[in-house]
Protein backbone atom coordinates (compact mmCIF):
# COMPACT_ATOMS: atom_id res chain seq x y z
CA UNK A 1 0.00 0.00 0.00
CA UNK A 2 1.17 3.50 -0.78
CA UNK A 3 0.61 6.11 1.85
CA UNK A 4 -1.44 8.88 0.27
CA UNK A 5 -0.02 11.54 2.55
CA UNK A 6 3.54 10.98 1.32
CA UNK A 7 2.71 11.25 -2.37
CA UNK A 8 4.42 14.24 -3.99
CA UNK A 9 2.22 17.17 -4.94
CA UNK A 10 1.84 17.56 -8.70
CA UNK A 11 -0.18 20.38 -10.24
CA UNK A 12 -1.25 18.13 -13.11
CA UNK A 13 -2.73 15.52 -10.84
CA UNK A 14 -5.86 15.95 -8.79
CA UNK A 15 -5.25 13.43 -6.03
CA UNK A 16 -4.11 10.12 -7.33
CA UNK A 17 -0.57 9.71 -8.61
CA UNK A 18 -1.43 6.18 -9.66
CA UNK A 19 -4.06 7.35 -12.07
CA UNK A 20 -3.63 5.12 -15.13
CA UNK A 21 -4.49 8.06 -17.37
CA UNK A 22 -1.14 9.65 -16.59
CA UNK A 23 2.41 8.59 -17.38
CA UNK A 24 5.28 10.78 -16.16
CA UNK A 25 2.72 13.49 -15.50
CA UNK A 26 1.55 13.46 -19.12
CA UNK A 27 -1.73 12.28 -20.53
CA UNK A 28 -1.49 8.67 -21.75
CA UNK A 29 -5.17 7.69 -21.84
CA UNK A 30 -8.21 9.96 -21.56
CA UNK A 31 -10.86 8.02 -19.67
CA UNK A 32 -12.45 10.46 -17.26
CA UNK A 33 -12.09 14.02 -15.95
CA UNK A 34 -11.71 12.68 -12.41
CA UNK A 35 -8.12 12.69 -11.19
CA UNK A 36 -6.97 15.40 -13.59
CA UNK A 37 -6.02 18.80 -12.23
CA UNK A 38 -6.99 22.22 -13.54
CA UNK A 39 -3.54 22.63 -15.16
CA UNK A 40 -4.08 19.54 -17.30
CA UNK A 41 -7.60 20.60 -18.31
CA UNK A 42 -6.31 24.07 -19.18
CA UNK A 43 -3.51 22.53 -21.25
CA UNK A 44 -6.09 20.53 -23.23
CA UNK A 45 -8.11 23.71 -23.83
CA UNK A 46 -5.02 25.71 -24.86
CA UNK A 47 -3.88 23.01 -27.28
CA UNK A 48 -7.40 22.83 -28.71
CA UNK A 49 -7.26 26.59 -29.28
CA UNK A 50 -4.29 26.09 -31.64
CA UNK A 51 -6.06 23.29 -33.46
CA UNK A 52 -9.13 25.50 -33.91
CA UNK A 53 -6.82 27.69 -36.00
CA UNK A 54 -5.76 24.67 -38.05
CA UNK A 55 -9.38 23.80 -38.74
CA UNK A 56 -10.06 27.30 -40.01
CA UNK A 57 -7.03 27.58 -42.29
CA UNK A 58 -4.95 24.62 -43.49
CA UNK A 59 -7.44 21.91 -42.43
CA UNK A 60 -4.75 19.27 -42.07
CA UNK A 61 -1.40 18.88 -40.27
CA UNK A 62 1.06 15.96 -40.49
CA UNK A 63 1.37 15.40 -36.73
CA UNK A 64 0.03 11.84 -36.49
CA UNK A 65 1.08 10.57 -39.90
CA UNK A 66 1.67 6.82 -39.75
CA UNK A 67 -0.48 6.33 -36.65
CA UNK A 68 -3.53 4.09 -36.82
CA UNK A 69 -6.57 4.98 -34.78
CA UNK A 70 -9.45 2.57 -34.25
CA UNK A 71 -12.98 3.74 -33.60
CA UNK A 72 -14.52 1.03 -31.46
CA UNK A 73 -18.15 1.98 -30.98
CA UNK A 74 -20.37 -0.59 -29.28
CA UNK A 75 -23.16 1.97 -29.07
CA UNK A 76 -24.80 4.16 -31.69
CA UNK A 77 -23.21 7.57 -32.31
CA UNK A 78 -23.09 10.03 -35.16
CA UNK A 79 -21.58 13.25 -33.84
CA UNK A 80 -18.95 11.77 -31.56
CA UNK A 81 -17.76 9.09 -33.98
CA UNK A 82 -17.61 11.41 -36.99
CA UNK A 83 -15.86 14.22 -35.12
CA UNK A 84 -13.31 11.74 -33.74
CA UNK A 85 -12.80 10.43 -37.27
CA UNK A 86 -12.47 13.93 -38.70
CA UNK A 87 -10.09 14.94 -35.90
CA UNK A 88 -7.88 11.91 -36.61
CA UNK A 89 -7.90 12.61 -40.35
CA UNK A 90 -6.99 16.26 -39.84
CA UNK A 91 -3.97 15.02 -37.88
CA UNK A 92 -3.09 12.77 -40.86
CA UNK A 93 -3.71 9.54 -38.92
CA UNK A 94 -5.33 6.51 -40.52
CA UNK A 95 -8.73 5.65 -39.11
CA UNK A 96 -10.43 2.29 -38.85
CA UNK A 97 -14.12 2.21 -38.03
CA UNK A 98 -15.07 -1.14 -36.60
CA UNK A 99 -18.73 -1.87 -37.01
CA UNK A 100 -19.43 -3.98 -33.97
CA UNK A 101 -22.83 -5.24 -35.03
CA UNK A 102 -21.33 -6.96 -38.10
CA UNK A 103 -18.01 -7.86 -36.48
CA UNK A 104 -16.82 -11.03 -34.82
CA UNK A 105 -18.13 -9.78 -31.47
CA UNK A 106 -21.58 -10.72 -32.68
CA UNK A 107 -20.20 -14.17 -33.49
CA UNK A 108 -19.27 -14.64 -29.87
CA UNK A 109 -15.73 -13.29 -29.74
CA UNK A 110 -14.91 -11.76 -26.37
CA UNK A 111 -13.99 -8.10 -26.00
CA UNK A 112 -10.41 -8.92 -25.07
CA UNK A 113 -9.97 -11.22 -28.05
CA UNK A 114 -11.25 -8.50 -30.37
CA UNK A 115 -8.75 -6.11 -28.77
CA UNK A 116 -5.83 -8.47 -29.07
CA UNK A 117 -6.58 -8.97 -32.74
CA UNK A 118 -6.70 -5.24 -33.39
CA UNK A 119 -3.51 -4.84 -31.41
CA UNK A 120 -1.86 -7.46 -33.62
CA UNK A 121 -2.66 -5.17 -36.57
CA UNK A 122 -0.30 -2.52 -35.11
CA UNK A 123 -2.87 0.04 -34.03
CA UNK A 124 -1.88 3.00 -31.85
CA UNK A 125 -5.12 4.19 -30.32
CA UNK A 126 -8.55 2.85 -29.42
CA UNK A 127 -11.51 5.20 -29.15
CA UNK A 128 -14.15 3.33 -27.20
CA UNK A 129 -17.85 3.81 -26.63
CA UNK A 130 -19.77 1.19 -24.70
CA UNK A 131 -23.06 0.95 -22.83
CA UNK A 132 -21.29 -0.43 -19.74
CA UNK A 133 -19.59 1.95 -17.33
CA UNK A 134 -15.88 1.25 -17.00
CA UNK A 135 -15.30 -0.38 -20.40
CA UNK A 136 -12.68 2.13 -21.57
CA UNK A 137 -10.90 1.79 -18.23
CA UNK A 138 -10.94 -2.01 -18.55
CA UNK A 139 -9.49 -1.81 -22.05
CA UNK A 140 -6.80 0.66 -20.96
CA UNK A 141 -5.74 -1.86 -18.33
CA UNK A 142 -5.31 -4.61 -20.90
CA UNK A 143 -3.74 -2.99 -23.97
CA UNK A 144 -0.07 -3.10 -24.96
CA UNK A 145 2.00 -0.29 -23.43
CA UNK A 146 2.27 1.80 -26.60
CA UNK A 147 -1.49 2.05 -27.11
CA UNK A 148 -3.61 4.95 -25.87
CA UNK A 149 -7.30 4.60 -25.06
CA UNK A 150 -9.82 7.42 -25.30
CA UNK A 151 -13.24 7.13 -23.70
CA UNK A 152 -15.99 8.25 -26.07
CA UNK A 153 -18.69 7.48 -23.49
CA UNK A 154 -19.11 4.57 -21.10
CA UNK A 155 -22.55 3.80 -19.67
CA UNK A 156 -23.62 6.46 -17.19
CA UNK A 157 -20.06 7.08 -16.06
CA UNK A 158 -18.21 9.56 -18.21
CA UNK A 159 -17.77 11.24 -21.57
CA UNK A 160 -14.67 13.34 -21.03
CA UNK A 161 -14.08 14.75 -24.54
CA UNK A 162 -17.68 16.01 -24.61
CA UNK A 163 -17.13 17.75 -21.27
CA UNK A 164 -13.90 19.33 -22.55
CA UNK A 165 -15.52 20.62 -25.73
CA UNK A 166 -18.25 22.09 -23.53
CA UNK A 167 -15.58 23.79 -21.38
CA UNK A 168 -13.96 25.05 -24.57
CA UNK A 169 -17.31 26.48 -25.74
CA UNK A 170 -17.86 28.19 -22.38
CA UNK A 171 -14.33 29.61 -22.39
CA UNK A 172 -14.70 30.95 -25.93
CA UNK A 173 -17.92 32.69 -25.00
CA UNK A 174 -17.38 33.69 -21.38
CA UNK A 175 -13.61 33.98 -20.96
CA UNK A 176 -11.03 31.87 -19.16
CA UNK A 177 -12.06 32.76 -15.61
CA UNK A 178 -14.82 30.37 -14.57
CA UNK A 179 -14.91 31.75 -11.01
CA UNK A 180 -17.69 34.23 -11.65
CA UNK A 181 -19.87 31.94 -13.74
CA UNK A 182 -23.19 30.35 -12.89
CA UNK A 183 -23.78 27.19 -14.94
CA UNK A 184 -27.08 25.28 -14.84
CA UNK A 185 -27.33 21.72 -16.19
CA UNK A 186 -30.95 20.86 -16.88
CA UNK A 187 -32.70 17.56 -17.52
CA UNK A 188 -31.96 13.86 -17.40
CA UNK A 189 -28.97 13.95 -15.05
CA UNK A 190 -29.61 10.37 -13.92
CA UNK A 191 -28.69 8.72 -17.21
CA UNK A 192 -26.20 11.33 -18.34
CA UNK A 193 -22.48 10.54 -18.48
CA UNK A 194 -22.10 13.97 -20.08
CA UNK A 195 -23.50 15.69 -16.98
CA UNK A 196 -21.17 13.78 -14.66
CA UNK A 197 -18.11 14.71 -16.72
CA UNK A 198 -19.28 18.31 -17.04
CA UNK A 199 -19.74 18.62 -13.27
CA UNK A 200 -16.23 17.27 -12.63
CA UNK A 201 -14.72 19.57 -15.25
CA UNK A 202 -16.60 22.67 -14.07
CA UNK A 203 -15.59 22.07 -10.47
CA UNK A 204 -11.97 21.33 -11.39
CA UNK A 205 -11.90 24.66 -13.24
CA UNK A 206 -13.31 26.34 -10.09
CA UNK A 207 -16.64 27.42 -11.54
CA UNK A 208 -18.41 29.77 -9.14
CA UNK A 209 -21.86 28.14 -9.09
CA UNK A 210 -22.73 24.77 -10.63
CA UNK A 211 -26.41 23.82 -10.54
CA UNK A 212 -28.42 20.82 -11.63
CA UNK A 213 -32.11 21.22 -12.44
CA UNK A 214 -34.31 18.14 -12.80
CA UNK A 215 -37.29 16.26 -11.41
CA UNK A 216 -36.41 13.99 -8.48
CA UNK A 217 -36.85 10.88 -10.61
CA UNK A 218 -34.11 12.00 -13.02
CA UNK A 219 -31.49 12.81 -10.39
CA UNK A 220 -29.04 10.23 -9.02
CA UNK A 221 -28.92 9.84 -5.24
CA UNK A 222 -26.23 11.89 -3.52
CA UNK A 223 -25.67 14.25 -6.47
CA UNK A 224 -25.04 17.09 -3.98
CA UNK A 225 -21.80 15.39 -3.00
CA UNK A 226 -20.41 16.16 -6.46
CA UNK A 227 -20.39 19.83 -5.51
CA UNK A 228 -23.57 21.09 -7.14
CA UNK A 229 -26.69 22.77 -5.85
CA UNK A 230 -29.92 21.02 -6.71
CA UNK A 231 -33.09 22.65 -8.06
CA UNK A 232 -36.40 21.10 -9.04
CA UNK A 233 -37.91 24.24 -10.54
CA UNK A 234 -36.59 25.28 -13.96
CA UNK A 235 -36.97 29.05 -13.66
CA UNK A 236 -35.53 29.13 -10.17
CA UNK A 237 -32.66 26.87 -11.26
CA UNK A 238 -31.58 28.89 -14.29
CA UNK A 239 -32.14 32.30 -12.66
CA UNK A 240 -29.26 34.65 -13.64
CA UNK A 241 -27.32 31.76 -15.17
CA UNK A 242 -24.49 32.57 -17.61
CA UNK A 243 -24.66 29.14 -19.20
CA UNK A 244 -27.67 26.82 -19.55
CA UNK A 245 -26.84 23.26 -20.59
CA UNK A 246 -29.86 21.21 -21.68
CA UNK A 247 -29.67 17.41 -21.66
CA UNK A 248 -31.54 14.96 -23.81
CA UNK A 249 -34.15 12.71 -22.21
CA UNK A 250 -32.48 9.32 -22.65
CA UNK A 251 -35.61 7.32 -23.27
CA UNK A 252 -33.63 4.31 -24.49
CA UNK A 253 -32.07 3.96 -21.06
CA UNK A 254 -35.29 4.43 -19.09
CA UNK A 255 -36.99 1.45 -17.61
CA UNK A 256 -40.09 1.96 -15.51
CA UNK A 257 -42.19 5.06 -15.03
CA UNK A 258 -39.79 7.93 -14.45
CA UNK A 259 -41.94 10.47 -16.25
CA UNK A 260 -45.70 10.89 -16.75
CA UNK A 261 -45.32 12.00 -20.39
CA UNK A 262 -43.06 13.95 -22.71
CA UNK A 263 -45.65 16.72 -22.96
CA UNK A 264 -45.73 17.17 -19.23
CA UNK A 265 -41.93 17.12 -19.09
CA UNK A 266 -41.76 19.86 -21.71
CA UNK A 267 -44.25 21.96 -19.76
CA UNK A 268 -42.20 21.73 -16.59
CA UNK A 269 -38.59 21.44 -17.81
CA UNK A 270 -38.58 22.39 -21.49
CA UNK A 271 -36.51 25.46 -22.33
CA UNK A 272 -38.72 28.02 -24.10
CA UNK A 273 -38.43 31.77 -24.71
CA UNK A 274 -40.57 32.26 -21.63
CA UNK A 275 -38.55 30.13 -19.22
CA UNK A 276 -35.18 31.15 -20.69
CA UNK A 277 -35.94 34.78 -19.75
CA UNK A 278 -34.95 33.91 -16.18
CA UNK A 279 -31.29 33.46 -17.24
CA UNK A 280 -28.93 36.39 -17.81
CA UNK A 281 -29.51 38.51 -20.93
CA UNK A 282 -26.25 37.31 -22.49
CA UNK A 283 -26.60 33.68 -21.39
CA UNK A 284 -25.63 30.93 -23.81
CA UNK A 285 -27.61 27.71 -24.39
CA UNK A 286 -25.73 24.45 -24.90
CA UNK A 287 -26.82 20.89 -25.66
CA UNK A 288 -24.60 17.85 -26.28
CA UNK A 289 -27.04 16.59 -28.93
CA UNK A 290 -28.94 14.95 -30.36
CA UNK A 291 -31.69 17.39 -29.44
CA UNK A 292 -35.30 16.41 -29.06
CA UNK A 293 -37.23 19.46 -30.21
CA UNK A 294 -40.34 20.04 -28.16
CA UNK A 295 -39.21 17.59 -25.45
CA UNK A 296 -36.39 19.36 -23.62
CA UNK A 297 -35.92 22.42 -25.81
CA UNK A 298 -38.11 24.58 -28.04
CA UNK A 299 -36.97 25.14 -31.63
CA UNK A 300 -36.99 28.91 -31.12
CA UNK A 301 -34.29 28.48 -28.45
CA UNK A 302 -32.29 25.74 -30.17
CA UNK A 303 -32.07 27.82 -33.35
CA UNK A 304 -32.07 31.19 -31.60
CA UNK A 305 -29.31 33.77 -31.10
CA UNK A 306 -28.27 32.44 -27.67
CA UNK A 307 -27.74 28.90 -28.92
CA UNK A 308 -24.13 27.70 -29.37
CA UNK A 309 -25.16 24.10 -30.04
CA UNK A 310 -23.57 23.91 -33.50
CA UNK A 311 -20.42 25.69 -32.27
CA UNK A 312 -20.06 22.85 -29.78
CA UNK A 313 -19.91 20.39 -32.68
CA UNK A 314 -17.26 22.46 -34.48
CA UNK A 315 -15.15 22.85 -31.33
CA UNK A 316 -15.44 19.10 -30.74
CA UNK A 317 -13.03 18.48 -33.61
CA UNK A 318 -10.33 20.79 -32.20
CA UNK A 319 -10.71 19.39 -28.67
CA UNK A 320 -10.45 15.81 -29.93
CA UNK A 321 -7.39 16.70 -32.01
CA UNK A 322 -5.81 18.12 -28.85
CA UNK A 323 -6.51 15.03 -26.75
CA UNK A 324 -5.33 12.67 -29.51
CA UNK A 325 -2.05 14.48 -30.05
CA UNK A 326 -1.40 14.86 -26.32
CA UNK A 327 -1.96 11.17 -25.61
CA UNK A 328 -0.09 9.83 -28.65
CA UNK A 329 2.91 12.09 -28.03
CA UNK A 330 3.45 10.92 -24.48
CA UNK A 331 6.71 9.02 -24.95
CA UNK A 332 10.05 10.37 -23.76
CA UNK A 333 10.72 13.80 -22.40
CA UNK A 334 10.60 17.19 -23.97
CA UNK A 335 13.78 18.92 -25.06
CA UNK A 336 14.71 22.03 -26.98
CA UNK A 337 15.25 21.94 -30.71
CA UNK A 338 16.82 24.84 -32.56
CA UNK B 1 33.85 29.68 -27.08
CA UNK B 2 33.01 32.84 -28.98
CA UNK B 3 30.92 35.45 -27.24
CA UNK B 4 27.37 36.09 -28.39
CA UNK B 5 26.83 39.79 -29.03
CA UNK B 6 23.96 41.74 -27.46
CA UNK B 7 20.68 40.66 -29.14
CA UNK B 8 19.64 44.30 -29.72
CA UNK B 9 22.96 45.04 -31.48
CA UNK B 10 22.56 41.94 -33.64
CA UNK B 11 19.02 42.91 -34.59
CA UNK B 12 20.32 46.30 -35.73
CA UNK B 13 22.88 44.60 -37.98
CA UNK B 14 20.37 41.99 -39.14
CA UNK B 15 17.87 44.70 -40.11
CA UNK B 16 20.46 46.56 -42.21
CA UNK B 17 21.66 43.35 -43.90
CA UNK B 18 18.13 42.19 -44.56
CA UNK B 19 17.22 45.51 -46.15
CA UNK B 20 20.22 45.20 -48.50
CA UNK B 21 19.39 41.59 -49.25
CA UNK B 22 15.77 42.36 -50.16
CA UNK B 23 16.90 45.24 -52.36
CA UNK B 24 19.42 43.07 -54.21
CA UNK B 25 16.75 40.47 -54.82
CA UNK B 26 14.20 43.11 -55.86
CA UNK B 27 11.78 41.85 -53.24
CA UNK B 28 9.15 44.40 -52.33
CA UNK B 29 6.47 44.14 -49.68
CA UNK B 30 7.39 40.69 -48.34
CA UNK B 31 5.45 38.81 -45.65
CA UNK B 32 7.62 38.54 -42.55
CA UNK B 33 7.03 35.37 -40.56
CA UNK B 34 8.42 34.95 -37.03
CA UNK B 35 8.80 31.44 -35.63
CA UNK B 36 7.45 31.03 -32.08
CA UNK B 37 8.74 32.04 -29.62
CA UNK B 38 12.20 33.60 -29.95
CA UNK B 39 11.84 34.18 -33.68
CA UNK B 40 8.70 36.24 -33.11
CA UNK B 41 10.53 38.58 -30.71
CA UNK B 42 13.26 39.16 -33.29
CA UNK B 43 10.74 39.50 -36.12
CA UNK B 44 8.72 42.11 -34.22
CA UNK B 45 11.75 44.39 -34.04
CA UNK B 46 12.86 43.72 -37.63
CA UNK B 47 9.33 44.38 -38.84
CA UNK B 48 9.34 47.75 -37.08
CA UNK B 49 12.77 48.75 -38.37
CA UNK B 50 12.03 47.78 -41.98
CA UNK B 51 8.62 49.49 -41.81
CA UNK B 52 6.89 46.63 -43.63
CA UNK B 53 3.28 47.24 -44.65
CA UNK B 54 2.08 43.67 -44.39
CA UNK B 55 1.29 42.78 -40.72
CA UNK B 56 3.72 40.43 -39.00
CA UNK B 57 2.79 36.75 -39.34
CA UNK B 58 3.70 34.11 -36.75
CA UNK B 59 4.23 30.39 -37.04
CA UNK B 60 4.12 27.72 -34.34
CA UNK B 61 5.66 24.65 -35.91
CA UNK B 62 4.66 22.25 -33.10
CA UNK B 63 2.27 20.36 -35.38
CA UNK B 64 4.97 19.92 -38.04
CA UNK B 65 7.92 18.75 -35.96
CA UNK B 66 9.69 15.56 -36.97
CA UNK B 67 10.43 14.57 -33.37
CA UNK B 68 6.81 14.51 -32.17
CA UNK B 69 6.74 10.75 -31.64
CA UNK B 70 9.91 10.99 -29.54
CA UNK B 71 9.24 14.03 -27.39
CA UNK B 72 5.49 14.54 -27.60
CA UNK B 73 3.27 17.56 -27.74
CA UNK B 74 4.57 21.01 -26.92
CA UNK B 75 2.46 22.05 -23.92
CA UNK B 76 2.65 25.73 -24.88
CA UNK B 77 1.66 25.52 -28.52
CA UNK B 78 0.29 28.78 -29.97
CA UNK B 79 -1.95 29.28 -32.99
CA UNK B 80 -0.14 30.14 -36.23
CA UNK B 81 -1.14 33.48 -37.76
CA UNK B 82 -0.47 33.52 -41.49
CA UNK B 83 -2.28 35.72 -44.01
CA UNK B 84 -4.80 33.74 -46.06
CA UNK B 85 -2.93 34.49 -49.29
CA UNK B 86 0.70 33.32 -49.37
CA UNK B 87 0.35 32.23 -52.99
CA UNK B 88 3.07 33.94 -55.10
CA UNK B 89 4.19 36.14 -52.20
CA UNK B 90 7.76 36.62 -51.02
CA UNK B 91 8.26 35.35 -47.49
CA UNK B 92 10.98 36.22 -44.98
CA UNK B 93 11.29 33.61 -42.24
CA UNK B 94 12.81 34.86 -39.00
CA UNK B 95 14.22 32.71 -36.20
CA UNK B 96 16.52 33.35 -33.26
CA UNK B 97 18.95 30.42 -33.59
CA UNK B 98 19.73 28.23 -36.60
CA UNK B 99 21.24 24.92 -35.49
CA UNK B 100 19.95 21.62 -36.89
CA UNK B 101 17.72 23.20 -39.54
CA UNK B 102 14.80 21.01 -38.55
CA UNK B 103 12.69 23.90 -37.30
CA UNK B 104 13.11 25.67 -40.64
CA UNK B 105 12.16 22.53 -42.55
CA UNK B 106 9.00 22.23 -40.43
CA UNK B 107 8.22 25.92 -40.95
CA UNK B 108 8.56 25.60 -44.73
CA UNK B 109 6.31 22.54 -44.74
CA UNK B 110 3.66 24.48 -42.82
CA UNK B 111 3.89 27.48 -45.16
CA UNK B 112 3.42 25.23 -48.19
CA UNK B 113 0.20 23.91 -46.65
CA UNK B 114 -1.11 27.46 -46.97
CA UNK B 115 -0.03 27.88 -50.58
CA UNK B 116 2.93 28.19 -52.96
CA UNK B 117 5.00 31.27 -52.14
CA UNK B 118 7.14 32.98 -54.80
CA UNK B 119 10.19 32.68 -52.54
CA UNK B 120 11.24 32.03 -48.95
CA UNK B 121 14.29 33.74 -47.42
CA UNK B 122 15.70 33.04 -43.99
CA UNK B 123 17.03 35.56 -41.47
CA UNK B 124 18.56 34.28 -38.22
CA UNK B 125 19.96 36.22 -35.31
CA UNK B 126 22.57 33.56 -34.60
CA UNK B 127 23.88 30.74 -36.77
CA UNK B 128 25.78 27.97 -35.04
CA UNK B 129 27.28 24.60 -35.86
CA UNK B 130 25.23 21.42 -35.77
CA UNK B 131 23.37 21.39 -39.09
CA UNK B 132 21.56 18.13 -39.85
CA UNK B 133 19.81 19.31 -43.01
CA UNK B 134 21.00 21.22 -46.10
CA UNK B 135 19.51 24.53 -44.93
CA UNK B 136 21.34 27.89 -44.63
CA UNK B 137 20.30 31.36 -43.66
CA UNK B 138 20.37 34.21 -46.22
CA UNK B 139 21.01 36.85 -43.58
CA UNK B 140 22.76 36.20 -40.27
CA UNK B 141 23.37 38.42 -37.24
CA UNK B 142 26.34 36.46 -35.92
CA UNK B 143 28.17 33.21 -36.63
CA UNK B 144 28.83 31.40 -33.37
CA UNK B 145 31.23 28.52 -32.73
CA UNK B 146 29.70 26.39 -29.99
CA UNK B 147 30.50 22.91 -28.78
CA UNK B 148 27.95 20.20 -29.39
CA UNK B 149 27.15 20.08 -25.70
CA UNK B 150 26.47 23.81 -25.46
CA UNK B 151 22.96 25.20 -25.88
CA UNK B 152 22.09 28.78 -26.72
CA UNK B 153 18.65 30.17 -26.09
CA UNK B 154 17.12 33.62 -26.47
CA UNK B 155 15.29 34.90 -23.40
CA UNK B 156 12.72 37.66 -23.73
CA UNK B 157 10.78 39.51 -24.82
CA UNK B 158 11.80 42.50 -22.63
CA UNK B 159 14.79 42.69 -22.53
CA UNK B 160 16.27 40.17 -24.94
CA UNK B 161 19.26 38.24 -23.62
CA UNK B 162 21.23 35.10 -24.44
CA UNK B 163 21.45 32.09 -22.15
CA UNK B 164 24.27 29.66 -22.95
CA UNK B 165 24.47 26.48 -20.94
CA UNK B 166 26.27 23.17 -21.04
CA UNK B 167 24.20 20.01 -21.31
CA UNK B 168 25.70 16.65 -20.42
Amino acid sequence: MVNKATRPADPFIGQDLWNIQLQNGQLKHFLTIEGLGSDMLTQILDTAESFAGVNESVKKVPLLRGKTIVNLFFEASTRTRTTFELAAKRLSADVLNINISTSATSKGESLLDTLHNLQAMQCDMFIVRHADSGTAHFIANHVAPHISVLNAGDGRHSHPTQAMLDMFTIRRNKGADFGGLRVAIVGDILHSRVARSQIHALNTLNTGDVRVVAPRTLLPKGIEQMGVSVYHDLQEGIKDADVVIMLRLQKERMSGALLPSEQEYFQLYGLTEETFAAAKDDAIVMHPGPINRGVEIASSIADGPHSVILDQVTYGIAVRMAVMSMTLGHNGKREAQA
Amino acid sequence: MTHAAQPEKLIEKLAADLENFLEQRHIKNPIMVGIETGGVWVAEQLHKRLELQEPLATLDISFYRDDFSRIGMNPQVKPSKLPPQVEDRHIVLVDDVLQTGRTIRAAMNEIFDYGRPASISLACLVERSGRELPIQADVVGQDLELHNNEQIKLNGPEPLSWVIKRVE
